[in-house]
């Protein structure tokens, strides 16, 4: 029995090293409406293990290139990652299916991407959400990719101020998927555009060490809501469907709890606990930069930022749903600030410390 | 921190329930000497249909249903293999979760165009139990839950009447450990083989169920992701028994809920999160070790019996 088991413990392990091996093509036929050119656009997009039904970041990636194919008449196609070790395949093979531009959706898939840039230098790539640096903060972006970039930070203090507005309890949760820098910015910025309305509201954290496990999301969730938070804010993919969850169970009549989803319009998720949701615009990013190819525009080696400013980054329309006009005024004349420059919104421990102290006293 | 300890009592169900459902059922299996490591495909199964039967019918009921049928029908292929034509049983059942997980993965594909199901709109909700519900904290945490949680006690216990109390359990009990000795005495050991491991099956089918329509509300790769072993576990961990099985899917449930409560209380706070998703196994392994007591399986456990010798 016990070298049974012990055989069992090896071909567990192995089983799951392997089960995620497969992928899965989704191959959309060109748009039959499009003129014929000379030479269709091919763009290609590899997904990071979220997949293009994350209702997240991934989704709004694909509508990116839905659009590009709508738009631009281009021949797209989608490879979803179902584990790392996909990365690589997935971009050789888009690489070989003869695509002009390849997409990387995510920071995860960034070695991947390089080393492909690198292999194929006679082929184009764009990496959604990770910049190229070395260590002395030079860009080292290989010259045949774009990289994009968000200003998640300014969207997140949008949605700071939602939460400040709507606590009754003055105590207010960020779900985070795994602790890293781009998650921080997104605490960093909803911290910022909480303190910016009340600094006494109290703001609890708690992160998930994983994107994609949504009970985690619902227990961590469940947790900051006895803890008296009535607003969580989350930044962690398919994690976060878990804070919707528990919004819903966790709202009693005489003490209504809300969610603020984020990356897609994620209102749909709880439609009646859902105060907004941080909307940051990769199919937009997508779309823009395969437009710059198809209009021989593109240009390589470049990091592309997009803020409040670019319309990268922006609140849900779906806003106005739960959340009252005057909070959402505010919330507007905030924009504006970040927009001009007069708000410089914090994206690290460090500069979010000195924002603190620049805050005027209440 | 009355209300911190109602969280914590009400996340630990959370996820104890579905593995005390695949554990119970595991129990069944290994009771009558064999084996399912097949447990994690059943569930996957499970989650995949009650997910998918969720959407199509808006009955979660009807997919929960469904969810243990289907675990059923992949059990019985187990059964055949490992019982009938005596295979080796830790194969059958590795094949057994290889095929749930391409298959399930194969037709979320087919049906919804991706690996992940939409969001479930019509999910297993919340009852409350008349009156015990009001007291205060634990009331809400403990009997303001999903059916699947009262279930899941309905059902221990019902396993222990089964097993202990019924003349059904003493073969099923007979046959694990000495399925000559039942056989002369004329016990169908195939027959009790084949119930027991299709129930095994079904049980398995509904734990998963009780994730993906009930604590989360979508089926994707990741859903199960381990679970079914991790009930495994914690029947051996229960020493076989159905009592022992819920008490150590409470405890491992408990250390869950503690990695995810664990960031923002008191001292916890300052021990890392990561211990606490180690802590079930680690203890497993002592316990397969022998520190904690003998966990002594059934002494036909994975052994095929062969009517002819």
């Amino acid at each position: 029995m016990f070298k049974k088991i012990l055989v069992f413990l090896t071909v567990a392990v192995m089983l799951l090293s392997l089960a995620g091996c497969g992928k899965t093509e989704n191959t959309t036929a060109p748009n039959s409406g499009a003129k014929s050119e000379t030479k269709k656009l091919k763009v290609g997009m590899a997904t990071d293990v979220g997949g293009v039904n994350d209702e997240s970041f991934n989704a709004s990636a694909y509508r990116g290139l839905k659009k590009a194919e709508s738009d631009l008449g281009a021949e797209v196609k989608v490879l979803e990652s179902k584990q790392e070790a996909d990365y690589d395949t997935n971009l050789s093979t888009l690489v070989r299916g003869g695509n002009d531009l390849t997409w990387g959706i995510g920071f995860a898939m960034a070695n991947a991407i390089d080393k492909a840039a690198k292999d194929n230098p006679d082929k184009k790539f764009g990496i959604v959400d990770f910049a190229y640096f070395d260590n002395n903060g030079q860009n080292i972006t290989p010259k045949n990719v774009v990289c994009v970039t968000f200003k998640e930070e300014e969207g997140s203090f949008l949605m700071g101020v939602i939460a400040a507005k709507m606590t009754k309890t003055k105590t207010v949760g960020f779900l985070g998927g795994v602790e890293i820098d781009l998650i921080k910015k997104f605490e960093y910025g909803f911290r910022a555009g909480v303190a910016a309305v009340d600094p006494g509201i109290k703001v609890l954290s708690g992160y998930a060490a994983s994107f994609t496990d949504s009970a985690k999301g619902k227990a961590l969730s469940n947790s900051m809501y006895s803890q008296g938070a009535d607003v969580i804010y989350h930044a962690s993919g398919g994690t976060g469907k878990g804070l919707f969850e528990s919004a819903v169970e966790n709202s009693k009549s005489d003490k209504k709890v809300w969610a603020i989803g984020v990356d897609s319009d994620q209102y749909k998720l709880a439609p009646d606990n859902t105060l907004s949701s941080m909307i940051k615009s990769v199919d937009n990013a997508v779309f823009d930069i395969s437009k710059r190819l198809a209009n021989n525009e593109w240009k390589g080696g470049q990091v592309v930022v997009y803020g409040l400013k670019e319309g990268g980054i922006d609140i849900a329309p779906t806003t106005s749903k739960n959340t009252p006009q005057a909070v959402i005024d505010l919330v507007n004349s905030y924009k504006q600030k970040i927009i001009s420059g007069e708000i410089s919104v914090p994206k690290t421990k460090a500069e979010f410390d000195s924002y603190m102290l620049k805050l005027p006293k209440q | 921190m009355l209300a911190i300890l109602a969280t914590l009592l009400g996340n630990t169900l959370l996820y104890a329930t579905p593995l005390t459902f695949a554990a119970l059922g595991g129990m069944f299996s290994e009771r009558s000497g064999v084996v399912n490591i097949g447990l994690e495909g059943m569930m996957t199964m499970g989650a995949f249909v009650a997910a998918v039967i969720s959407i199509a019918t808006g009955n979660p009921w009807l997919g929960l249903f469904l969810a243990g049928a289907a675990g059923g029908i992949l059990a019985l292929l187990h059964a055949v293999a490992s019982v009938t034509f005596r295979a080796d049983q830790v194969v059958s059942g590795v094949a057994i979760n290889f095929m749930a997980n391409g298959f399930s993965m194969f037709m979320l594909y087919k049906i919804f165009g991706g690996g992940q199901t939409p969001h479930i709109q019509t999910k297993l909700v919340k009852l409350a139990v008349p009156g015990l519900a009001k007291i205060p904290y634990f009331g809400e945490a403990l009997f303001n839950n999903y059916p699947t949680v009262y279930l899941a006690f309905i059902f221990t216990f019902a396993a222990w009447l089964v097993l202990y109390k019924t003349p059904f359990g003493l073969r099923v009990r007979a046959v694990g450990e000495h399925p000559l000795a039942a056989d002369t005495v004329g016990i169908n050991v195939f027959l009790i083989r084949y119930i027991c491991v299709i129930v095994s099956g079904v049980l398995a089918g509904i734990g998963g169920a009780a994730v993906s329509i009930g604590i989360i509300a979508e089926f994707t790769e990741v859903t199960i992701a381990g679970q079914g072993f991790i009930a495994l576990a914690a029947m051996i961990f229960g020493k076989w028994t159905p009592w022992g099985a819920l008490g150590a899917c409470i405890f491992f449930g408990a250390a869950n809920a503690l990695d995810a409560i664990g960031q923002s209380i008191g001292m916890i706070r300052y021990v890392n999160p990561a211990f606490f998703s180690m802590l079930p196994y680690l203890l497993t392994i002592i316990a397969l070790a022998g520190f904690i007591g003998r966990a002594n399986a059934p002494a036909a456990d994975g052994k095929p019996y062969d009517k002819g010798h």
